[in-house]
């Protein structure tokens, strides 16, 4: 489903240039779930915006479903989004704009899909916050934010769901209510899930854990089986 | 604090203050010309007459005037002035000119200047001419030539480049030429009835005062109807004329800056906006609200600090544009000078008022609760109502008031600028009210995503719809009702030139040559369309009561100039095309002498007059009273190329008075018309012909010359409101900038984003500019009707050309300004800014 070829990231800063990222390879199969831990400024979220088609790397290779996206230009990239990925962020990341309704329905409607409001009011059930549909993010409290955005996120049935510190912004019990809602969509959708965390409890619910530190991977452990291409 | 605050923000804020510095510029450089002017004023009033004291009259002084004047001592100079006709032999042109026949050293101050320089002195101990310079150009004629006045052949001794007083405006309707007094009588030219101005410049013995002398001979010169021009009126006059035309001026610079200030708030309060955060971070540390709002208090005074004082360098270095730009309408030669006053009061006021705008959202910040910090709601810092933010808008209203005022002089002029200004605002605030709400209550749910997403923006948390409409709107009002005024005023005075209607006008015809030169005009093939005889006269009675009798008369308002203008008078039975009876009936004829002389006069002159059917009006006829009773009001076109006349006599009174005649024809073809005129010119020296079309071409280069002051001016608001639109689009992308990166991150593309982008500024632009352009016809339907006494039909191409250019340069500046974020990965800016 992913596959890492040799990535670097190089950043210019005055005259220096920062390596964010030094030669990391792996891959992901189809519908496992995947961890990426390490201190921060290790960077884990540089790595998964690589992976998710969002930035450029400066050397190696990223393949997503099988399109290799270090060739497409922006436009390309943002096609194979809006098809294939979903995005769940530390900080949300809603439209601040719109209702949470209008959120869901955001990546369909960029399809050009039409009767799609049954679709995403159902998913926004789903999440628990059919009655919050008419309600604009900033009337909303952070953990029904990341459920807005959790719902967005399954709305076009993505193959591959990247999530960047999904709880990061959470209390505890907000949290478990919000995993559990990613793993039991994760697994009703059968989609592959790449999570960035420093939480090692939440890496410990994946299948598999790579660990960086300074821009190398410095650990791959699989805790439990994956499936296969 | 407010400095470190201000550390990540500067370029922006900055921005916010742009939107000043070009109404400071345009007031700084209007009141430095102004301070200049009025110094040189000072300076150069006397060579603008070039005497101590100028008196003129339409006939030459009495005995016992020049009898006083030779009492008073001193140096005099005589000039008789009057329109004739010059006929350059080498070229066979022709061309009405204001002829200046000039005894004694006149100019006393300051100088004729010539080309060769000693022309000035030269022309007058001989047969020789100074004419103007453009007129030369016009006929590629030079020193050296000759030209023929009525009868007589001059040499042309030097050009004229200036006259004293004289403005460049003045010489295009006249061009002066100057020939020795003491040949005015062989030209032939002087005959009875001509209209002849005669002038009498005195140079003063030294040490007289001049004012006291003027205040003890005013009465026996006025009594023989005398006008007296001295250093200190001409100052006065010049000095009121220039005051008129920079409060004017001054105004159109006070709207670019209340256009920017309104850019100033629009800013402020994105920027407040999102300092909302930091504020009530604050807060929780134990910062008191006043202490806060004295941050950005400080930020803004700073800013605007900063964006006077670019607007103030500005403005002096474009006053140094000014002469050029006025160059047409100054009588005087201006030093320019940096005017400190000018440039503190500007920045004073570019301080001020744009704090004053900056408080209304700058306020809010001390309400900024501390539980921001845990929680963002919509309302935790709504503040409706609040007492301070009206006593703010009473200020601001107030400052306007004052400022209007102090333009214009008069309470009542200053209310009704405010009052424009307000219903402008509450109009382009009702619109953008009504189309949030009209697009959320019908919001068409069926439409693509990009239509809604666009139409949505409108209403949408965070919409710009409010700060745009107005600012666009307003600039646009203003610049539409500039556009339509000087229409109005061009067609108020282009003359029809199409159909029947003359466009050739002889006159000072003699009654013994009406007949030859009706028959020339025959032999021409052309048509005489009019002719009029004209007899000169003054008004001495209004119902027996003379003018001093009315002036003592509290109740009686008849005004002045009644008594003190020359009525050109004709007399005919019938009434012409252009005259309408209004009301009462026109006998037409008087059938012997001693009976009454019923007269009629043109409706409009009656109201002013106060005087209506049965009042009676006595004239003097070249030293014969006649007694005559208003019986007919006429409603008369005077926008028709014809003789109209505000006074009409009947039938045998007039005929053996001194007159003259006025023939109007009509000539298609250029060449038939200049033969023609040259034939006038030399069977008939004394008749001056006037040709429409050059008539028409003049009034059109002075129009020209006049729009160009006001479009100089109108650039500054227009400029302004560019700004204003620039940096409230600009400042709008810190907060369209997170969405257009979101919904780029999940998948939409660039064309979907533009497409966005542009349907939400296309539909800006164009309700700002919809409403602007309707604001603008109001205010000109409103000025045609109320000012310029005419109607107002405004032509559909240019509105559809102002609303494209407004809506399109919105669209263009809006798309400009997201493509920045459009090229660049999304993480980066994700990171970066969100």
């Amino acid at each position: 489903m992913l596959a890492v070829k040799n990535l670097t990231k190089t950043y210019k800063s005055g005259n220096r240039a920062l390596t964010v990222l030094d030669d990391i390879s792996f891959e992901i199969n189809r519908g496992d779930t995947f961890a990426i831990v390490g201190p921060s400024g290790s960077g884990k979220t540089t790595l998964l915006g690589l992976c998710a088609g969002l930035d450029r790397a400066t050397s190696g290779s990223v393949v997503l479903n099988n399109i290799l996206l270090d060739r497409l230009n922006e436009d390309e990239r943002a096609f194979v989004r809006n098809q294939h990925v979903g995005f769940i962020f530390q900080n949300f990341q809603l439209i601040p704009t719109l209702t949470a309704l209008e959120n869901v329905m955001v990546p369909l409607e960029l399809r050009g899909e039409r009767n799609i409001k049954e679709r995403s009011l159902k998913l926004l059930e789903r999440v628990g916050l059919g009655d919050r549909k008419h309600h604009y993010p900033a009337q909303l409290s952070g953990g029904e934010q990341q459920r807005v955005s959790l719902a967005r996120a399954f709305s076009n049935e993505p193959k591959i769901l990247f999530a960047d510190e999904p709880t990061g912004n959470l209390d505890e019990e907000t949290s478990e209510k919000v995993v559990k809602l990613i793993f039991d969509l994760n697994r009703e959708a059968g989609t592959t899930l790449v999570m960035v965390t420093h939480d090692m409890d939440l890496a410990g619910k994946t299948q598999r854990i790579i660990r960086i530190k300074g821009g190398k991977l410095i650990s791959d452990n699989i805790l439990a089986p994956t499936g296969g291409n | 604090m407010a400095w470190r605050d201000s550390r990540k923000n500067r370029a922006r804020l900055l921005l916010f203050i742009s939107s000043i510095i070009l109404g400071v510029a345009a007031l700084v450089a209007i009141n430095s010309f102004r301070e200049n002017l009025k110094k040189d004023i000072d300076r150069q009033a006397k060579t603008v007459i070039g005497a101590d004291l100028v008196l003129s009259n339409n006939q030459p002084i009495s005995d016992s005037i020049e009898w006083l004047l030779d009492s008073i001592g001193g140096q005099r100079a005589h000039e008789r002035s009057f329109a004739s006709m010059i006929y350059f032999p080498r070229t066979h042109d022709t061309r009405l000119v204001q002829i200046r026949a000039l005894d004694g050293a006149f100019p006393f101050y300051g100088d004729i200047e010539t080309e060769p320089q000693s022309a000035s002195s030269q022309f007058r101990v001989g047969q020789k001419a100074l004419v103007d310079h453009t007129l030369l150009l016009q006929f590629n004629a030079n020193p050296g030539d000759s030209v023929k006045i009525g009868n007589l052949s001059f040499y042309i001794e030097g050009r004229i480049k200036k006259l004293p007083g004289q403005n460049g405006i003045a010489a295009t309707v006249a061009p002066p030429v100057y020939i020795p007094l003491k040949y005015l009588n062989q030209t032939g030219l002087q005959q009875k009835g001509s209209r002849i101005r005669y002038r009498y410049y005195i140079k003063l013995p030294a040490q007289t005062e001049v004012e006291k002398l003027v205040k003890n001979i005013r009465p026996r010169l006025k009594s023989e109807g005398i006008g007296i021009r001295t250093v200190a009126s001409t100052k006065n006059n010049l000095g009121d004329a220039f005051d008129n035309l920079s409060e004017f001026l001054n105004l159109v610079a006070f709207v670019a800056l209340l256009l920017g200030c309104v850019g100033v708030a629009s800013a402020v309060h994105i920027y407040v906006k999102e300092k909302l955060a930091t504020v009530a971070v604050l807060r929780c540390l134990g910062l008191q609200g006043i202490q806060a709002l004295m941050i950005y208090l400080i930020q803004i005074i700073v800013m605007g600090f900063i964006g006077a004082l670019i607007g103030a360098v500005a403005g002096s270095l474009i006053q140094t544009t000014l002469p050029f730009v006025l160059k047409d309408f100054l009588p005087i030669e201006i030093d320019l000078a940096i005017s400190w006053p000018s440039i503190f009061q500007g920045i004073g006021i570019g301080i001020f008022i744009s704090l004053l705008f900056a408080l209304i959202p700058l306020l809010k910040i001390l309400k900024v609760s501390p539980l921001l910090t845990l929680r963002a709601s919509f309302e935790s810092t709504a503040d409706k109502g609040d007492r301070i933010n009206w006593v703010v808008y009473m200020l601001i209203t107030a400052f306007i008031y004052l400022f209007a005022f102090l333009q214009m002089g008069s309470w009542l002029d200053a209310l009704f600028f405010c009052l424009g200004l307000g219903v402008s605002f509450l109009l382009l605030t009702g619109v953008a009210r009504l189309i949030m709400w009209v697009v959320r209550k019908y919001f068409p749910v069926s439409w693509s995503f990009i239509w809604r997403q666009g139409l949505a923006n409108l209403y949408r948390p965070n919409n710009q719809t409010l700060i745009l409409i107005i600012s666009v709107g307003l600039g646009t009002a203003l610049i539409t009702t500039l556009y339509f005024t000087q229409n109005l005023l061009l067609d108020k005075v282009s003359l029809s030139s199409i159909g029947n209607q003359p466009n050739m006008v002889m006159f000072d015809i003699q009654s013994n040559q009406k007949a030859a030169l009706n028959k020339l005009t025959a032999e021409y093939k052309l048509p005489i369309i009019q002719e009029a005889p004209i007899v000169t006269m003054r008004l001495t009675n209004v119902n027996g009561q003379t003018k001093s009798q009315i002036e003592k008369d509290s109740l009686n308002d008849i005004p002045r100039w009644a008594f003190n203008r020359e009525y050109r008078v004709t007399y005919r039975d019938y009434l012409i095309d252009s005259e309408k009876t209004a009301e009462g009936e026109w006998k037409g004829k008087v059938a012997r002498a001693g009976d009454p002389i019923y007269i009629s006069v043109d409706k409009g002159y009656a109201e002013r007059m106060k005087v209506g059917i049965g009042d009676t009006l006595t004239f003097n006829v070249q030293g014969a009273l006649l007694d005559t009773y208003i019986s007919h009001l006429r409603e008369i076109e005077w926008n028709r190329v014809q003789t109209n006349f505000l006074v009409l006599f009947p039938k045998g009174v007039l005929e053996d008075a001194p007159q003259f005649h006025v023939i109007m024809t009509r000539t298609e073809q250029q060449n038939v018309s200049a033969s023609f005129q040259q034939a006038v010119v030399r069977n008939f020296p004394n008749v001056s012909v006037i040709d429409l079309g050059l008539i028409l071409s003049t009034i059109d280069e002075i129009l020209n010359k006049v729009s160009f002051v006001i479009q100089f001016m109108a650039m500054f608001s227009i400029l302004t409101g560019f700004f204003v639109l620039i940096s409230s689009v600009i400042l709008s992308k810190y907060q369209r900038i997170q969405e257009s990166v979101l919904l780029r991150t999940i998948g939409a593309n660039r064309n979907q984003i533009m497409k966005i982008t542009a349907l939400e500024y296309f539909l800006l632009g164009s309700l700002a500019s919809v409403t602007g352009i309707v604001i603008a016809l109001v205010s000109s339907w409103l000025l045609a009707y109320f000012s310029f006494d005419t109607s107002f039909t405004p032509n559909l191409l240019p509105i559809l050309g102002i609303y494209v250019i407004i809506t399109t340069l919105t669209i263009i500046i809006g798309i400009l300004n997201s493509t920045g974020i459009l090229s660049k990965p999304p993480l980066e800016v994700l990171r970066r800014e969100v």
